[in-house]
C-alpha cells in the first residue's frame, strides 16, 4: 500500500482560507454560518462538544504568554491537504482530492461510517452523525437545496462551500466565461465574519490577497512539519502566538 | 440423541450439566445481543466513542481476537506446509478458535461501522491505497477458508457422516486441505500485515506512524510476526485449559512443548525487531516531525513503563521462559509464560489503538480519555459468550482432539 502524492502535482487552483488569529474574536458566526450553509442539524440534546456535528469549530488556544495575556481563538475548518493524510485510508474512495482546486472532499453516500479518515486527520476536523439529523417542525424550508441532507452514520466535513464553486461555474458558464468571477465563490463563513478575520480566494493567483497574506512572515500552518501541506493559513502579529501554535506536539498535559 | 452425536469412545458430561454450563454463556450472548440491537436500531450513539475517539473497544477487540486467532492459520501452516505432525493433536481445536476468532471480529466490525449495508462497496469501489481495503478482502475471504476448514470437522461427526456423501466430502476436502492451508497462510499473512498497517500509514500521527519497507510500515511485519508468536501460545493456552475445565488430558506433553518452541522462538525474533523499530522510530520521529518522542509518555497512564512491559516483561521474559527446557517442562510454568506472551500482544494492540487516540496532536489538544458504555461492554462480551459456546459445543460433539481417545485408554 503506498500514499497518494498529490502535492506533486499542484492544482491550477489552489483554494486557501488565511485566518487571522487577531482579528478572531470567538464568537462563532462562522460556525453558524456554516451549519445553515450546509443543512447542518441543531445539536441532538444528547450531543456533547465532542459528538455534535461541526464543520468549523472555534478552539480556545491557552494565553500567549505564561504570565496570562489574550486568549487566541482559533477557528478549525478542515484544513484541505494537498497532501491529505485522510484520502488514503478510506476503503472505499468516498474522500475524493480534486485535483483542479485542491479541495478535499467528502462523499457521505458512499461513506462506510468506519471513521477510519477521523483517526488518520491529526486536525480532528471530522464529524459522524452519531445521531439521525432532524430540525424542528417548520425548519426544514430553510434547509439548502444545494447541498444533500446526509443520514445517521456517516462522516463529514467542510469542503470550502463547493456548492457555491458550482453556482459559481454555472454562472459563468452561462455568460459564457471560462473563468469564474472570485467575488462568486465565498465560503458561508467568510462571508459570516464579523471582524473580517477570514480571507478566501485562489491562491494559485499570486497577486490575489491569500497568496500575498499567506506568504508574509506572520502566516503559518498548524502541524506543517507533518507535511499535509494545508490550504488554511493561520496568522498572527504575536510571535508567540505563532510559535506556540505552529509547533508539532503537545504544550501542556 | 446426543449420545449418537458423541465421538465413539469419547467421553464427555451429562447433558443437564452440559447445558447448565452454556447458560451463563448464552447470557452473555443475549445481552450482547440486545446491546447490538440498540446499536442498529438507535445508532452509535449508544457507545461513547465520539469524534475525536473514532476507534475504541471494538477495535481493539478485533485486532486483539485476530492477533489470538493467529493460531489457526499457524498451526495450519505449520502442519501442512512445513509438515510439523505432531500438530495434528491441536490443528481442529485451532481451526475452532480461529473461526470464532474472526466470526467475532467480522461480527463486531459490521456493528462497529456506521453503515454496515454499504459494506459491499469495498469490494465493488475499493480504494487500493487503503489498509482497511487490504483487512476487509482478506479477512473475509480467511473466514471463507476458515469455514471449509471447519466443515470437515462436522461431516465427520458420528451422527453427519451417515448423511449419503458426507464422508465423501469430507475426504475429498481433506485432500485439498493443503492448499486451503496455503491460501489461508497468504491471506492470514496480508490482513495479520495490514492491521498493524492500519496505525503505521498515518502519517498525521507521529505516534503510531513507523518507517515504510517498501510500500509497507515496520508495524505490517510486526503485526504478522507478534500474530504467528502468540497464535501457538494461544493454542497452547486454550488447550490446557479445555483440559483443565473438562478434567481430560487431550494432548501428549510433547504437543505442548512444540508449541512453546516455536513461540518462544519467534517471539524472541518479534522482540528483537520490535526493540530495534522502535529506537529507530525514537531516533527519527522527532527529527521528522518536531516531536518530542518522550511526550508521548507523558501522560498516565502511559508512561515508559508501556514500552518496557511491551518488549521487556512481556515479550522477553516469556520468549525465555517459552525457549527453556526446564521451563518447558512444567506445565504451571508453561502456561504462565504462554499467558504471559498473549499478554504482551494484548498490551501491543491496546497501546497502537488506545494510546494512538488518546494523545493529543495539535498544540493546543489535551489528551483524551474514553472509557466503553455498557452497551460496547456487553457486546465485547458476547464474543466471549458466543466463542465458549460454540467452542463448547463442537468440543463435545466433534473430535476436536485425536489424541483425546487415546490417551484415555491409556489412563
Amino acid at each position: 500500500m503506498h500514499t497518494t502524492k498529490h502535492s506533486s502535482t499542484l492544482p491550477a487552483h489552489r483554494y486557501t482560507l488565511v485566518v487571522d488569529l487577531d482579528r478572531c474574536t470567538g464568537c462563532g458566526a462562522c460556525g453558524t454560518a456554516c451549519a445553515v450553509e450546509n443543512n447542518i442539524p441543531p445539536a441532538n440534546e444528547k450531543a456533547t462538544e465532542r459528538t455534535g456535528t461541526v464543520w468549523m469549530r472555534v478552539l480556545e488556544a491557552p494565553a500567549s504568554s505564561a504570565a496570562g495575556g489574550p486568549t487566541t481563538f482559533v477557528p478549525i475548518p478542515c484544513q484541505q491537504c494537498d497532501n491529505p493524510p485522510c484520502v488514503d485510508v478510506c476503503p472505499q474512495r468516498a474522500i475524493e482530492y480534486d485535483p483542479r482546486t485542491g479541495i478535499v472532499g467528502q462523499i457521505p453516500v458512499r461513506c462506510l461510517g468506519c471513521r477510519y479518515c477521523m483517526v488518520a486527520c491529526p486536525y480532528h476536523t471530522r464529524s459522524f452523525n452519531w445521531w439521525s439529523p432532524e430540525w424542528p417542525a417548520g425548519m426544514e424550508s430553510t434547509l439548502n437545496p444545494d447541498v444533500s441532507v446526509r443520514t445517521r452514520g456517516v462522516v463529514e466535513k467542510c469542503n470550502f462551500c463547493v456548492q457555491r464553486l458550482q453556482a459559481a461555474r454555472a454562472k459563468a458558464s452561462a455568460a459564457g466565461q471560462k473563468e469564474i468571477d472570485p467575488a462568486d465563490y465565498v465560503p458561508a463563513c467568510v462571508e459570516a465574519c464579523p471582524s473580517r478575520a477570514l480571507y478566501f480566494g485562489d491562491a494559485a493567483d499570486e497577486k490575489s490577497e491569500v497568496a500575498v497574506l499567506s506568504k508574509d512572515g506572520e502566516s503559518f500552518r498548524l502541524l506543517a512539519a507533518l507535511g499535509t501541506g494545508p490550504k488554511v493559513f493561520y496568522r498572527s502579529s504575536d510571535p508567540v502566538v505563532r510559535e506556540r501554535l505552529s509547533r508539532t506536539g503537545v504544550t501542556r498535559g | 440423541m446426543d449420545d449418537t452425536l458423541i465421538g465413539r469412545g469419547l467421553r464427555r458430561t451429562t447433558l443437564p450439566r452440559f447445558l447448565l454450563w452454556l447458560v451463563p454463556w448464552a447470557a452473555l450472548l443475549a445481552l450482547g445481543v440486545y446491546a447490538v440491537y440498540l446499536c442498529f436500531a438507535v445508532g452509535l450513539n449508544q457507545t461513547n466513542m465520539d469524534n475525536r475517539f473514532a476507534f475504541g473497544l471494538w477495535i481493539y477487540l478485533d485486532l486483539t481476537v485476530i492477533a489470538l486467532g493467529a493460531g489457526a492459520f499457524f498451526t495450519g501452516f505449520l502442519l501442512y506446509i512445513l509438515k510439523k505432525k505432531e500438530l495434528k493433536a491441536v490443528i481442529n481445536s485451532a481451526v475452532v478458535i480461529g473461526f470464532i476468532c474472526y466470526s467475532g471480529a467480522v461480527g463486531i466490525l459490521m456493528v462497529d461501522v456506521g453503515q454496515p449495508l454499504r459494506a459491499w462497496f469495498t469490494f465493488w469501489h475499493p480504494n487500493v491505497h487503503s489498509m482497511l481495503t487490504e483487512v476487509t478482502f482478506c479477512l473475509t475471504l480467511y473466514l471463507s477458508v476458515l469455514a471449509i476448514e471447519y466443515a470437515p470437522l462436522v461431516l465427520k461427526n458420528r451422527r453427519v457422516k451417515e448423511v449419503p456423501g458426507a464422508l465423501v466430502l469430507e475426504h475429498q476436502l481433506h485432500k485439498v486441505m493443503v492448499v486451503f492451508a496455503g491460501i489461508g497462510t497468504l491471506l492470514s499473512f496480508f490482513h495479520q500485515g495490514s492491521l498493524g498497517g492500519l496505525y503505521g500509514v498515518l502519517r498525521g500521527n507521529p505516534f503510531a506512524f513507523r518507517t515504510h519497507i517498501g510500500i509497507w510500515p515496520t508495524t505490517f511485519f510486526l503485526f504478522i510476526l507478534s500474530a504467528a508468536a502468540v497464535g501457538p501460545s494461544f493454542v497452547l493456552l486454550t488447550t490446557w485449559l479445555v483440559g483443565k475445565v473438562s478434567k481430560k488430558r487431550l494432548v501428549s506433553p510433547e504437543v505442548f512443548q512444540t508449541l512453546a518452541k516455536i513461540s518462544g522462538s519467534l517471539l524472541l525474533v518479534y522482540v528483537v525487531l520490535k526493540g530495534i523499530d522502535s529506537l529507530i522510530w525514537i531516533n527519527t520521529a522527532s527529527a521528522k516531525t518536531g516531536v518530542q518522542v518522550s511526550s508521548f509518555y507523558a501522560h498516565p497512564p502511559f508512561g515508559t513503563w508501556v514500552l518496557f512491559a511491551e518488549v521487556v516483561l512481556l515479550g522477553l521474559v516469556p520468549a525465555a521462559l517459552l525457549l527453556s527446557r526446564r521451563v518447558r517442562a512444567r506445565t504451571g510454568l508453561l502456561v504462565l509464560a504462554a499467558t504471559m506472551a498473549c499478554a504482551g500482544v494484548v498490551l501491543n494492540r491496546y497501546v497502537m489503538t488506545i494510546q494512538t487516540l488518546a494523545l493529543p496532536s495539535l498544540p493546543f489538544d489535551s489528551f483524551l480519555s474514553y472509557s466503553p458504555s455498557w452497551q460496547e461492554t456487553a457486546a465485547f462480551l458476547a464474543v466471549l459468550g458466543y466463542g465458549v459456546l460454540l467452542y463448547s459445543i463442537s468440543f463435545r460433539w466433534l473430535n476436536l482432539f485425536p489424541e483425546e481417545r487415546e490417551l484415555a485408554t491409556k489412563g
